[in-house]
């Protein structure tokens, strides 16, 4: 309850984590918000089918508010004129404002509980925020974005905010760097997914590293740490200790 | 399909072109933008299409002269014969696609038989369309709406219901972020506006997201000096292939690399709708351009013959080598490797 978790991903896609909180929360009973900007609905609805959840259906009794990124931004490019009071939440790209307030609100209006929902803590699920950057967002805005979201959704309503972003070890991007690094520090739990360093290998397709920041809530305390390995298939990710994979034992 | 071009741009073009002649040949609409020659252009240089029969002929007869070959029992090495035969370049069991004939022009006909669209920019710019403050460089404006207009028109995101028959679209974008298209990116390190090119992909992806309809971009990234941009491009893409010439390379004269000419790099394959993507055996690909035929094989290494094989080379060749396994990033990319 009220945890934030960070699912950061370098050298690999750690997308499959994403699916599988989505389905997790859902088949939990939870309220769940989700800001998808980079695939469409029907990704994210095939392969959710494939983990046992349909999409269309928990849309359909209100329990998912879903957030298809590119089509908000088409609609908001070739849309006709908006009618007044009614605001895109990808307002921020046509640069009449340039923070993601919109964006926030939509988040807000979607797990505010209403009257007659009787569904455990909401959920805010976000894939994935480096997008923002590329879209115009500056840091800081972001960095505001995910701050309000937090406090709204971790504080207030005690639920749960899943976000993703990709980084690089050498990366030349600073901005995302920035956002990364704040993102770390906030963040109740990482799970740093990365490609192994000796490279390609059929079995093992990564490993991730869980991180508990105990740290953050206890003065004293020391983060956890834990590395596995894993490898994904096509509707499950088994995991193992490092070294231990099935095509070598 | 993000294409990073090589150095002269000489095989991306010829890999965009395939991507269209593809298109033809399958009957599907096509839609054609460039900054650089006019689309009609590009269109009467498409290769043509080799029949089925002379092709196979040919590839048959070179598959049947190697497994004669191969019925010998190897004396020395003979712990590998029990090994499948590596199969470097495509085997006539495997149909995808339509091979090309580089050599010749697609005839006339064939190319009216399917239905295409053009955007030259030069053409687009001097025309007034109503442009709403869409926060972009006009170039990219004017490509998206142009493309919008097409798909929405000719139905190809499945707005007119009437329609039975639905067909493919086939974008072509060519020489994207280059200062053709009257963007800095490749100019300057800091760029007057470094968003206008991710924009213009993310609403790229949105509309071939909503539409049938596949899109070739080539972009000369060698020339774009600021990383970050492109790091948020390849994250944007779903398949990213990077094609790196020996033409004036010093590999041109690497004997590593005598049969080929350049190196096939794939970054970043697509992983849709499903938890897996479809990752191959090898990464080490590399191309050569026959007279008639464009292959891209895998990458062999010569079998090191010679007596005298100093330590120069032997590093040399271990370099190179280095830089042939460095992995995809859709899986794993690793930096360090294992010396054996």
């Amino acid at each position: 309850q009220g945890k934030f978790t960070l699912l950061r991903d370098t050298r690999t896609d750690g997308s499959f984590l994403v699916h599988h909180f989505l389905s997790f929360y859902l088949r939990a009973g939870c309220k769940v918000c989700f800001v998808a900007l980079l695939q469409s609905f029907s990704h994210y609805s095939i392969v959710a089918q494939k983990l046992g959840v349909s999409l269309a259906a928990a849309q359909e009794q209100g329990q998912l508010v879903f957030l298809e990124g590119l089509k908000s931004c088409l609609d908001l490019l070739f849309g006709e004129k908006e009618q007044p009071g009614e605001s895109s939440p990808l307002q921020f790209l046509s640069g009449s404002t340039s923070d993601l307030r919109a964006l926030f609100d939509f988040v807000r209006v979607s797990l505010t509980p209403s009257a007659q929902d009787s569904w455990k803590g909401p959920v805010l699920l976000v894939d994935d925020l480096s997008v923002l950057l590329s879209l115009g967002a500056a840091p800081v805005a972001v960095l505001d974005f995910t701050h309000y979201c937090q406090m709204s959704v971790c504080c207030q309503l005690k639920g749960n905010v899943v976000v993703l972003v990709h980084s690089n070890e050498d990366s030349e991007d600073e901005e995302n760097e920035l956002l990364v690094n704040s993102l770390c520090h906030h963040s109740d739990l990482i799970l740093w997914t990365e490609g192994l360093a000796t490279g390609f290998c059929k079995d093992v397709h990564g490993q991730i590293k869980i991180i508990k920041r105990l740290s953050l809530r206890q003065a004293a305390e020391q983060d956890l740490v834990q590395i596995y390995q894993y490898k994904i298939q096509d509707r499950n990710v088994t995991f193992f200790a490092r070294g231990l994979s099935a095509a070598v034992l | 399909v993000f294409t990073e071009e090589d150095k002269y741009g000489l095989y991306s073009n010829l890999l965009f072109k395939y991507f269209l002649a593809e298109g033809v040949v399958c009957g599907h609409d096509l839609f054609v933008a460039s900054a650089k020659e006019h689309p009609d252009n590009i269109l009467k240089e498409l290769p043509a299409p080799l029949l089925d029969d002379s092709y196979g002929k040919e590839l048959g007869d070179e598959g049947a002269a190697k497994s004669e070959d191969f019925q010998d029992s190897m004396k020395i090495a003979w712990r590998y014969q029990n090994l499948p035969k590596m199969e470097a370049s495509p085997t006539t069991h495997t149909k995808f696609g339509h091979y090309y004939d580089i050599s010749k022009k697609m005839s006339p006909e064939l190319c009216q038989s399917v239905k295409w669209h053009s955007f030259y920019l030069h053409e687009e710019l001097s025309s007034e369309p109503a442009m709403r403050a869409w926060n972009m460089n006009s170039g990219y404006a004017k490509l998206l709406q142009s493309l919008q207009r097409i798909i929405s028109q000719e139905g190809f995101d499945g707005s007119d219901p009437q329609k039975k028959q639905r067909n493919v679209l086939r974008i072509g974008i060519q020489s994207l972020g280059s200062i053709l298209w009257g963007d800095d990116v490749c100019c300057s390190d800091c760029p007057e506006d470094p968003h206008s090119l991710t924009k213009f992909l993310y609403v790229l992806r949105g509309l071939l997201r909503k539409s049938l309809s596949a899109c070739i971009i080539t972009v000369p990234t060698h020339l774009i000096q600021n990383k970050a941009i492109m790091e948020r491009v390849t994250n944007l893409s779903d398949m990213v292939v990077g094609l790196e010439s020996f033409i004036g390379s010093e590999r041109e004269t690497n004997p590593l690399y005598k049969d080929y000419h350049g190196l096939v790099h794939v970054h970043q394959i697509p992983r849709l709708n499903s938890l897996i993507c479809d990752v191959s055996d090898t990464k080490d690909l590399a191309f050569r351009l026959k007279r008639k035929l464009f292959t891209i094989e895998r990458l062999h290494l010569p079998p090191d013959l010679s007596d005298t094989v100093s330590r120069a080379s032997k590093q040399d060749l271990a370099g190179s080598a280095k830089l042939l396994s460095s992995g995809c990033g859709a899986v794993a990319i690793g930096k360090r490797h294992l010396d054996f």
